[in-house]
């Protein structure tokens, strides 16, 4: 499936209720912002995010008496993609060893994201590394090492209730011994407002960036997308703790609107890099934000 | 704390005009419920919900007597938390038993939204109350999910079980029911994989599982973080499966729990529980008049104010509202705050109803108890009236002897003019951009 079938499926329903709008035929220009500010909420992008959007539309289609429905497709397309702007590929290759550091609240998907991106790397040429830096969850562990299994990775454990840091010490000091040149770093989900559990990821970051100075390549958080609201605040205090690269979307095969993603690019400059979209190890794709514009918007 | 004074004179403030009229008119209402609109949408309640919602709402405020002890601006805001709570289930709903046969429980959901947790915290309670329950791992999908729940079992001293290798989960849970009755165990908690409420196929083993087991409670456990979607999760599982209810997860976050009016106004499924955390322990009753005053982001705000009207007196609270909108509040006023805190009933309680109290970094929120008040009390006695005017002159040899006078450690004045620090951000925060401040200006 390539990347613009998998966002056609799993944005159907968003595209159904916009496309809903441009066919309704609303006649007045202010009924036609009104329906499609209702549609943008609907997608989870925020009260902001949706006005910025529409204020953009007006912006660029004020002076028209009566703007086409395509005009007003394009423009709002134009506006995501000019809220996205940036780089999303992963930046890796710096150096001998690229970390990348997966973070986020529970169950968001940070170990099937860790697993299926391994498998990415993996058929890329990269020899890859996983630590299990979830010390706590019951069975947390054993996920990854399945996960290791089907991308073929290596991993490295450590029992249950032992210090995170450790875990990725090992896993950084074996990763040079064997030569590979990916570690990635599952970690345990934490609610953002548990402070000693931000500290202690701020100590994670801390070993990976004394073992390897200029590592992590990329800390990425990895937001459900079927999260409203507070996915910004759980990018903002990520952010605090490790300083995000990036964020990776999962779940945006189901119900998943996405709106999100707009509202953390802009409001927090946290570019989205991957997309989660179903359990499988083929389902993680680079984020694309042009195809996701599209996808959103296209009547078709 | 204070910052509750004035609140309450902004609520106040926007509604003067209001004042001596009697009755809500139409349009100060809508005015009103226009604010009302942002705040629940920024609350992740669903864009229809909150239409339908508030159109209900208008409809009672409209001609509403103002209350005598509340202004306007209060009477709207209590209609508006009281519709809240009718919609979120006004009384709690206990679980449903089966009198003379093996109780089965059903938790289905979403991919991670806390289900094995979940059941294991379920399982927990069951025990505590004096029920033998039997965990059932039908998750047979997700990579190590077994052991997740076998690991959970242990930990709450509860058997687990597994099936044999290869059954389907439809077999294993059959199978469990049958091992608990042999075993006479009274409750079966079944743990289903994870799926997506679109997933036909995995939407039909589910449906499979509950006429093969008929569950006296299918629970829907779902994410306190939930978007707009909520809607629609709630509407598919109990369309396609049938809840009996909701339990809501990942509440010990700052989310405000939109995601709750949604579904209980969707399916008119009562919400049961409230999960607080990672231990096991940390699963609670669902009090519908606390996710009221949380979906409004304000706490217990109107309990708040009126105990705080009755411990400090109006004039006092507008003379407090006048110097921190000058910033000129001093270590001496915060003395007096805390005293006034002191008439207003036990600390936590207090503390509790204070919206955005729950966000303060919880190392600020443990160093605050009854004996920290007796030290903050001590220590700011023990300084000159100068001092307390202007703490940014307490240098060290000042702290040393504000130390000594008060019989404390040099450690606790410093943590003392950090708090007060706090304390003078925190209220400046929220004169300037807070939810409520927005909702009412
Ligand atoms: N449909 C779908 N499910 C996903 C996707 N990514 C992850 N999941 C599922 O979401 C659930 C949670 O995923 P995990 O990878 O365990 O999440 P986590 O963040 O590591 O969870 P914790 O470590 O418990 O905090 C699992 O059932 C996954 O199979 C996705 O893109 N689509
Ligand atoms: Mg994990």
């Amino acid at each position: 499936m390539s990347l613009l079938d998998a966002f056609y499926r799993g944005l159907a329903r968003t595209r159904q209720s916009i496309a809903r709008v441009f066919q309704s035929g609303a006649a007045m220009p202010e009924e036609l912002y009104d329906q499609l500010f209702e549609a943008l909420l609907a997608a989870d992008t925020g009260l902001g995010t949706a006005e910025a959007l529409l204020d953009g539309v007006k912006r660029e289609l004020g002076r028209k008496t009566s703007p086409g429905i395509e005009e007003i497709r394009a423009s709002i397309e134009k506006q995501i993609i000019m809220m996205m702007q940036g780089q999303t590929d992963l930046n890796i290759g710096r150096g001998p060893i690229s970390v990348i550091l997966f973070v986020g609240v529970n169950g968001t998907g940070k170990t099937t994201t860790v697993g299926k991106l391994a498998a990415k790397l993996g058929r890329e040429g990269h020899r890859v590394m996983l630590a299990a830096a979830d010390t706590f969850r019951a069975a947390a562990a054993e996920q990854l090492e399945i996960w290791a299994r089907r991308a073929r990775a290596d991993v490295v454990t450590h029992r249950v209730g032992s210090d995170p840091a450790a875990v990725v010490f090992d896993a950084i000091s074996a990763a040079k011994a064997r030569a590979q040149d990916i570690v990635l770093v599952d970690t345990a989900g934490r609610v953002q407002t548990r402070f000693n559990l931000m500290e202690e990821l701020k100590k994670i970051h801390k070993v990976i960036s004394r073992e390897l100075p200029g590592e992590p390549s990329e800390s990425l958080i990895v937001l459900d997308a079927t999260t409203g609201q507070n996915a910004l605040e759980q990018a903002r205090q990520f952010k605090q703790a490790v300083g995000l690269t990036g964020a990776a979307i999962t779940k945006m095969d189901g119900t998943a609107k996405g709106g999100i993603a707009i509202a953390i690019w802009r409001e927090l400059g946290v570019p989205v890099k991957l997309i989660g979209m179903g359990e499988h190890l083929d389902d993680l794709y680079q984020f694309d934000p042009s195809a996701f514009a599209k996808a959103l918007l296209d009547t078709a | 704390m204070m910052a509750f004074e004035l609140l309450s004179k902004r609520l106040g403030d926007v509604f003067k005009r209001l004042r001596g009229k009697g009755k809500l008119s139409e349009s100060d209402v809508q005015d009103a419920l226009r604010q009302l609109r942002i705040v629940l949408l920024e609350a992740d309640v669903n864009y229809k919900i909150v239409k339908d919602f508030l159109e209900r709402v208008k409809d009672r405020a409209v001609g509403a007597e103002v209350l005598e002890s509340l202004t306007p601006g209060l009477t709207v805001t209590k209609i508006v938390r009281e519709e809240l709570i009718k919609v979120l289930g006004e009384a709690q709903k206990p679980l449903q038993f089966n009198a003379n046969d093996v109780t089965v429980f059903m938790l289905v959901g979403l991919q991670g939204s806390g289900k094995t947790t979940t059941a294991a915290k379920l399982a927990r309670l069951l025990k505590k109350r004096g029920k033998n329950p039997l965990l059932v791992a039908c998750d047979v999908y997700r990579p190590a999910a077994v052991e997740q729940l076998k690991a959970m079992g242990a930990k709450c001293e509860v058997d687990v079980y597994c099936g044999d290798q290869g059954l389907t989960p439809e077999e294993i849970a059959l199978s469990a029911v049958r091992h608990a009755v042999s075993k006479a165990m009274d409750v079966v908690i079944l743990d289903t994989a994870g799926r997506l409420h679109v997933d036909e196929e995995m939407m039909e083993e589910a449906a499979r599982i509950k006429a093969l087991t008929k569950p006296t409670e299918v629970l829907l456990v779902a994410d306190a973080m939930t978007g707009q979607e909520a809607v629609n999760v709630a509407s598919s599982f109990d369309s396609k499966v049938g809840i009996t209810g909701v339990i809501l997860t990942k509440m010990d976050s700052d989310a405000r729990g939109g995601a709750a009016l949604s579904m209980a106004a969707a399916t008119g499924k009562p919400i049961k529980f409230v999960g607080m955390g990672e231990k096991v322990e940390a699963l609670e009753p669902f009090y519908p008049d606390r996710m009221a005053s949380r979906i409004l982001g304000m706490g217990d705000a109107l309990t708040f104010i009126e105990k705080a009207e009755a411990a400090f007196g109006k004039n006092e609270a507008i003379e407090l509202e006048r110097k921190m909108a000058r910033q000129q509040f001093t270590l001496e006023d915060f003395l007096e705050q805390m005293k006034g805190i002191k008439k207003m009933g036990p600390l936590n309680e207090v503390l509790s109803m204070i919206p955005g109290f729950n966000k303060l970094p919880a190392s600020v929120r443990g160093q605050i108890d009854e004996s920290e008040l007796k030290r903050v009390e001590a220590i700011i006695l023990s300084m000159t009236r100068e001092e307390r005017a202007n703490p940014s002159i307490i240098n060290a040899s000042r702290r040393r002897r504000i130390a000594a006078g008060s019989g404390t450690s040099i450690q606790d004045v410093n943590r003392l003019l950090k708090q007060f620090e706090q304390a003078r951000a925190m209220i400046k925060q929220v004169y300037s951009k807070g939810k409520l401040t927005k909702l009412l200006s």
